[in-house]
């Protein structure tokens, strides 16, 4: 099997996010880049499958703060190949990162066959322009499926029997073809710890590629306006003083709505 | 803006989705603004039915055909492309949900249009809709403009008033011919959840348990707060993660959508995901040692306090107060 | 008449000894070579430092019995070491002067005074016995195991006093020399057997028979020990010769390297003194009566884990040909089939067994080796996972940004030093816990008004600091320890400072033993010159400044408390008296628990356990246990602790256990500033 796993950086919002004085971008003095939750659940069931079915990973990125540990550890974990593009893509959209992947297979640098499955997180906390799974797959012509939590695959017939969520813990079962894009939402298993020693000892035995790519052509989508912090509406009314007292405060708050 | 909004509804199991009238509501209120028509179209099989509830459009539509009961997104991409050429639509809105997953980007790419996310408010402004986007879990907004009002936007779950879109009218039906070719993806069949002891959908009472209930032994407590209560206790992910409640009780964006009249939420912190499952309760009470907890912030009443040093009392107080009576 | 001298099946007696002395000494040494060839083939270990120092360590655990006195039967364990070596030296003599008959030397039992030594320590010996197969049989303690082996070697031990002292009976009453030699015991059996024509006339052959009795029994079990636990009398002694003579807070001692980050999950990844460990250990079980986990309930036994690694090591290492893997080889795995994941998380690393075992044993280095292996395959629960994942992140175990580390100090009305910009006298490394623990934060805002009140020079390195890495370290993450220790390391070699204070004992442990701070550190760390420490534990500082006059109270407290000793600054690092010194100079009553000094009981946050998830159908917590030991100490009703780990626990613990009304648990800290200040009113 080859597996290919696209993995997003978004901001940490551990960190307190500010606006930038342009009032357009985030304020970069303190943020953080964290690997996309979803992300690092992909590349999850990219080892996972590689576990079962054989083949290789390849784990791509954008260049970003940080990204040389999140491409070291996807090699500690089991990827076989990692592949940085280096350059300034903050605030990249959706679907100019999507171009940029598309031209890697145009290039040959990843190679699609009937054995290819590439992964990405479903979704990312900063896909103002959306899933970047859904883009890719438009633009090499690809099945796609989100909110995937579960694959299979057969790799006799080359198809992947496909387990999405819908809410209430309802699922769907899908059968998609190889090669196909899928955005996975939760691998089977958590994702890996893998100890800090180790990664260290991969930054000394192996490297990862870098390929330059030239930046798409920027097509202005939509206007953004203004980029401002959320106004805590503050409205709750915090209860204070004793455990007893707050419990009858509370007390006295569902009864006079007559939940008692 | 010349052309029409549409609104896709979105519905599971020939039941329509909150989020359909969510959007027919924001629709609604744009497309008089704007003086635009407002169209519906219903996609699947045998749901036709479904389009009577859609009346507060302007014109409904239906593609209802055999192999449309769960079709891929970007067989309902092709659709709507068609159905946007034919219909002269300039505003698309979809639902940002599971369901819908994948429909925005595939579209935005064949029709070469702009497409934005998790949007949470509109207006408009001399002419202009101005979308409000959330981003990174709601803590940052931004306003966006279309170039002439032209694009697709996403509405988040939860952020528009299901009611907005609800109405006794009927609406004028149009046909729609639109061909599509068969998706590569084949749908086999629905996996139902565990099968829960209670829905807790249907609950009035709530109490909804975190990380902070720390332990599986704890969870003992809050159920003595329930049955106290007439309610019943829910979680967040991580509870149900760790096997401390079965998956029939998660609370959140890939659990239930709840609105009960009391949320009581017992050291929950409240990451965007949840929120999105219980954000329209009637009474949201949060009790968490962590004054920064998001929960907080969309919170009635709040106790900073150590959830083991405020249950207790508190079912003694509802006591006394239950046994007034 | 001389013993040896007999025929038996044809052969004269003393070539019969060579015979029996050859096998039994065969057997015993190809047995006790292949076990030494074991121990060559496990990891190496530097134990041959200092050998001054070790003989000391000899002389009184191994012949001063040091640790065994803890526990009455312990005297008698006194008298059978002491009784064993002298019999053993008797027995030497016997068998050299058995197998050389010619040899112009007298039987021991031929000197009067030996002889005499011999008969009061035979009966000093089979009283011991008395009382330990009584003990064993009518009033067997709970944690008793009543084995074969145990009953073997209390019979073999009575058999051998027993067969002497009848021996000198039949030797007094051939000879017909009643009262005439310094043997009481002798003498009386010999007036009895004297009195019994029966066997009065075959006393000689009697004599004869007692002695080949003796010898044979102890050419025996010296065939025997080394197959059995009793090769702890062999072993024990090297154990504690090669005992760890530096810091037990000291985990880095068994080298670093690769090898040792993969952690062990077969014999020979351990070290050989990890591995004598289990020949030294004679079962006694003090560990575990000691131990936290054992007392609650967790699946932990400290002395099964000894015993497991042993047991593994026999089947594994003596099996075929030296064993490639562990799997498919017909053995058990270690990790997995005889010793379980929750077993090596369930320590808590207080030291409790360790301190108490009478051979040294080293229990915890085991476990954290284990553990190693445990992290390098990421088999972890995902609590645990979380954690280290914040940790290597953020610098933190509660996953918060570092920039929020400092926080707390803006409930101070002054403003602290920040170390990164300007030097300090006393650099004060606040932890993790006091710095983001909402629930703490007060006590730690409490301590930096004390150090404001003293006039102290002191300063945070703000968000320069991250987790020391002790509890990390124990974890079996070497490398995350290793990472944490850089960055600790490249803030304190910015700063200018004279001394390190910390307010967290897991802190402070590893500032101290795993820092090396007191060699080259750099960036003007002059601690030593005084000869003080360098590193101080804010207790310590306390009772420094009270001395020095730099704090003075306003009054006396006069509450009755006692105070927990917590693992990480009294057993570890032995920081007892200060802290008493400090509540005494504040006027405050203190009564011990039961369970002070190096016998504090764990309140089962170290080790990491605190970033676990609890394991179900536990009864009673550590933490619990140990409320309910203050709450029943008579009169006190304020249980004082001075790591911010402890005063978590023991908080939530008087909650869950329902002592809301009988006891309060303070931070000395929170006493101390009660001294100072009026008392705080709180809305």
């Amino acid at each position: 099997m080859n597996i290919v796993v696209f993995l997003k950086m978004v901001p940490d919002v551990v960190e307190e996010l500010e606006i930038s004085s342009d009032e357009k971008s985030l304020d970069t003095e303190w943020l953080r880049m964290i690997i996309s939750e979803p992300c690092e659940h992909a590349l999850e069931q990219a080892i996972l499958m590689k576990e079962a079915y054989g083949g290789r990973v390849t784990a791509i990125a954008l260049e970003s703060p940080e990204i040389d540990d999140v491409l070291y550890t996807a090699l500690a974990k089991g990827a076989d190949r990692a592949i940085k593009l280096p350059g300034d893509w903050s605030g990249i959209s959706s679907p100019l990162e999507a171009q940029i992947y598309s031209t890697l297979v145009s290039e040959g640098i990843v190679g699609i066959t009937d054995e290819t499955l590439i992964l990405t997180g479903s979704q990312a906390i900063d896909d103002l322009t959306g899933e970047l799974g859904a883009y890719l797959a438009g633009m090499l012509d690809l099945p796609y499926i989100g909110v995937v939590t579960g694959v299979t695959v057969d790799t006799t017939s080359k198809q992947a029997t496909v387990f999405k969520e819908f809410s209430g813990g309802l699922k769907g079962e899908f059968g998609v073809p190889l090669p196909a894009v899928l955005g996975i939402q939760a691998a089977e298993k958590p994702p890996r710890y893998v100890p800090v020693a180790k990664i260290r000892a991969m930054m000394k035995s192996i490297q990862y590629e870098t390929r330059q790519v030239s930046p798409p052509a920027v097509s202005a989508r939509f206007t953004a306006k203004k980029m401002f912090k959320r106004e805590v509406t503050g409205r709750a009314e915090m209860l204070k003083g004793s455990p007893e007292e707050i419990s009858n405060r509370i007390a006295d708050i569902l009864a006079d709505r007559g939940l008692l | 803006m010349a052309g029409g909004i549409l609104v896709v509804s979105e519905h599971l199991r020939l039941e329509l989705a909150d989020i359909t009238f969510e959007m027919l509501g924001a629709g609604k209120k744009v497309a008089d603004a704007l003086g635009a028509p407002l169209y519906s179209v219903t996609i699947g099989e045998n749901i036709a039915p479904l389009a009577l509830s859609l009346g507060i459009a302007d014109t409904v539509c239906v593609i209802d055909r055999p192999h449309l009961s769960m079709p891929s997104p970007d067989t309902i991409a092709s659709l709507l492309k068609g159905f946007i050429e034919q219909k002269g639509i300039s505003l698309t809105m979809i639902g940002g949900t599971n369901l819908s997953m994948g429909i925005g980007p595939l579209l935005s790419m064949k029709c070469q249009l702009p497409f934005i996310n998790f949007c949470t408010a509109l207006r408009v402004e001399e002419g202009t809709i101005v979308f409000t986007s959330q981003l990174f879990g709601g803590k940052i907004l931004t306003d966006i403009c279309l170039s002439d009002n032209r694009g697709i936007v996403s509405l988040y779950p939860g952020a528009f008033p299901p009611e907005g879109g609800r109405s006794e009218r009927t609406a004028a039906h149009e046909s729609v011919d639109i061909p599509v070719e068969e998706s590569k993806i084949a749908f086999k069949r629905f996996i139902e959840p565990e099968a829960g002891d209670v829905d807790i959908a249907r609950q009035d009472v709530l109490i909804a348990i975190g990380r902070g209930i720390q332990n599986q032994d704890n969870v003992k407590l809050a159920e003595e707060l329930a049955e106290i209560l007439g309610g019943v206790v829910c979680g967040s992910r991580p509870v149900i993660d760790q096997g401390w409640l079965p998956l029939s009780r998660q609370v959140g964006k890939s659990g239930k959508i709840v609105k009960p009249r009391l949320y009581l939420a017992l050291g929950v912190s409240g990451a965007p995901e949840h929120i999105e499952g219980m954000q329209n309760s009637e009474l949201i009470i949060p009790i968490n040692t962590d004054p920064g907890a998001p929960i907080f912030g969309l919170a009635h009443f709040g106790v900073n306090e150590d959830i083991f040093d405020i249950v207790p009392p508190l079912i003694e107080a509802v006591k006394a107060r239950k046994g007034d009576r | 008449m001389d013993p040896v001298e007999i025929t038996f099946l044809g052969l004269p007696g003393p070539l019969l000894l060579w015979i029996v002395s050859l096998a039994a000494l065969g057997v015993f040494t190809r047995r006790s070579f292949r076990l030494v060839n074991l121990l060559r083939r496990a990891r190496g270990e530097d134990r041959f430092d200092r050998i001054a120092r070790r003989l000391q360590l000899f002389v009184t655990d191994v012949l001063g019995q040091r640790r065994l006195f803890d526990e009455p039967i312990g005297i008698a364990h006194f008298l059978f070491f002491w009784g064993f070596v002298f019999y053993a030296g008797t027995f030497l003599w016997s068998l050299v002067r058995g197998l050389i008959p010619t040899l112009p030397i007298p039987y021991p039992d031929e000197i009067g005074f030996v002889s005499l030594f011999l008969e009061i320590f035979g009966i000093l010996v089979l009283i011991g016995i008395a009382a330990a197969v009584i003990r064993r049989v009518f009033f067997p303690p709970a944690h008793l195991e009543r084995t074969l082996d145990a009953y073997v070697i209390l019979s073999l031990i009575s058999i051998l006093m027993v067969s002497f002292l009848l021996g000198k009976g039949f030797g007094i009453a051939a000879a017909e020399t009643v009262g005439e030699e310094p043997s009481p015991v002798g003498n009386l059996l010999a007036s009895v057997i004297g009195g019994n024509p029966a066997f009065s006339s075959s006393s000689k052959g009697l004599v004869s028979l007692m002695w080949w009795i003796h010898m044979v029994t102890v050419l025996g079990f010296m065939a025997y020990l080394p197959y059995s636990k009793h090769l702890h009398l062999l072993a024990s002694p090297f154990n504690v010769f090669f005992g760890n003579l530096r810091p037990a807070g000291d985990l880095g001692a068994a080298g670093s390297g690769e090898a040792v980050v993969a952690g062990a999950s077969r014999w020979d990844e351990f070290t050989w003194r990890q591995l004598l460990n289990g020949f030294s250990c004679a079962e006694c079980g003090r560990c575990d009566r000691a131990c936290p986990a054992v007392n609650s309930g967790y699946p932990l036994s400290p002395k099964m884990i000894v015993h497991n690694v042993k047991v593994h090591l026999l089947e594994a290492g003596l099996a075929a040909e030296p064993a490639v893997s562990s799997e498919g080889n017909g053995g058990r795995s270690l990790i997995g089939e005889m010793i379980s994941e929750n077993e090596l998380w369930s320590c808590t690393t207080c030291l409790s067994c360790m301190e108490r075992c009478p051979v040294r044993n080293e229990h915890i280095p085991l476990i954290v080796q284990m553990r190693r292996y445990l992290v390098s395959r990421g088999a972890m629960d995902g609590l645990l996972q979380d954690t280290l994942s914040h940790l290597t992140r953020y610098g933190n175990s509660f996953g918060k940004s570092e920039r929020m580390r400092a926080r707390w100090t803006e409930g101070l009305d002054f403003k602290i030093k920040d170390t990164r910009r300007e030097p300090v006298e006393f650099l004060w490394f606040v932890g993790d816990y006091a710095s983001y623990n909402p629930g703490l934060q007060e006590i730690t805002r409490i301590t930096a008004r004390i150090f404001d009140r003293a006039g102290l020079d002191f300063g945070i390195a703000y968000d320069g600091e991250r987790n020391s890495g002790n509890d990390v370290r124990r974890i079996g993450e070497e490398g995350l320890f290793d990472m944490l220790r850089e960055k600790n390391l490249g803030t304190l070699g910015k700063a200018g400072y004279r001394s390190i204070v910390t307010t967290d004992p897991h802190t402070y442990n590893a500032l101290r033993n795993e820092y090396s701070l007191n060699m080259d550190s750099g960036g003007g760390n002059a601690g030593n010159k005084n000869g003080g420490p360098s590193v101080l534990h804010c207790t310590q500082l306390f009772d420094r400044l009270i001395a020095d006059g730099k704090l003075s109270f306003r009054k006396e407290l006069g509450y009755t408390v006692t105070y927990h000793d917590p693992c990480y600054l009294g057993r570890y690092n032995g920081v007892y008296e200060e802290p008493r010194r400090v509540l005494r100079a504040l006027g405050l009553l203190l009564v011990e628990m039961p369970r002070h000094h190096a016998r504090s009981y764990c309140c089962g946050a170290g080790g990491g356990r605190i970033w676990m998830e609890d394991q179900p159908g536990i009864e009673e917590r550590p933490s619990e246990n140990r409320v309910r030991e203050a709450a029943s100490t008579c009169g006190v009703n304020i249980l004082v602790a001075s790591c911010p780990k402890d005063i978590s626990m023991f908080r939530d613990a008087v909650k869950t256990t329902g002592l809301e009304d009988k006891i309060e648990v303070k931070d000395l800290a929170e006493l101390v500033w009660e001294a100072l200040d009026e008392p705080r009113k709180e809305g």
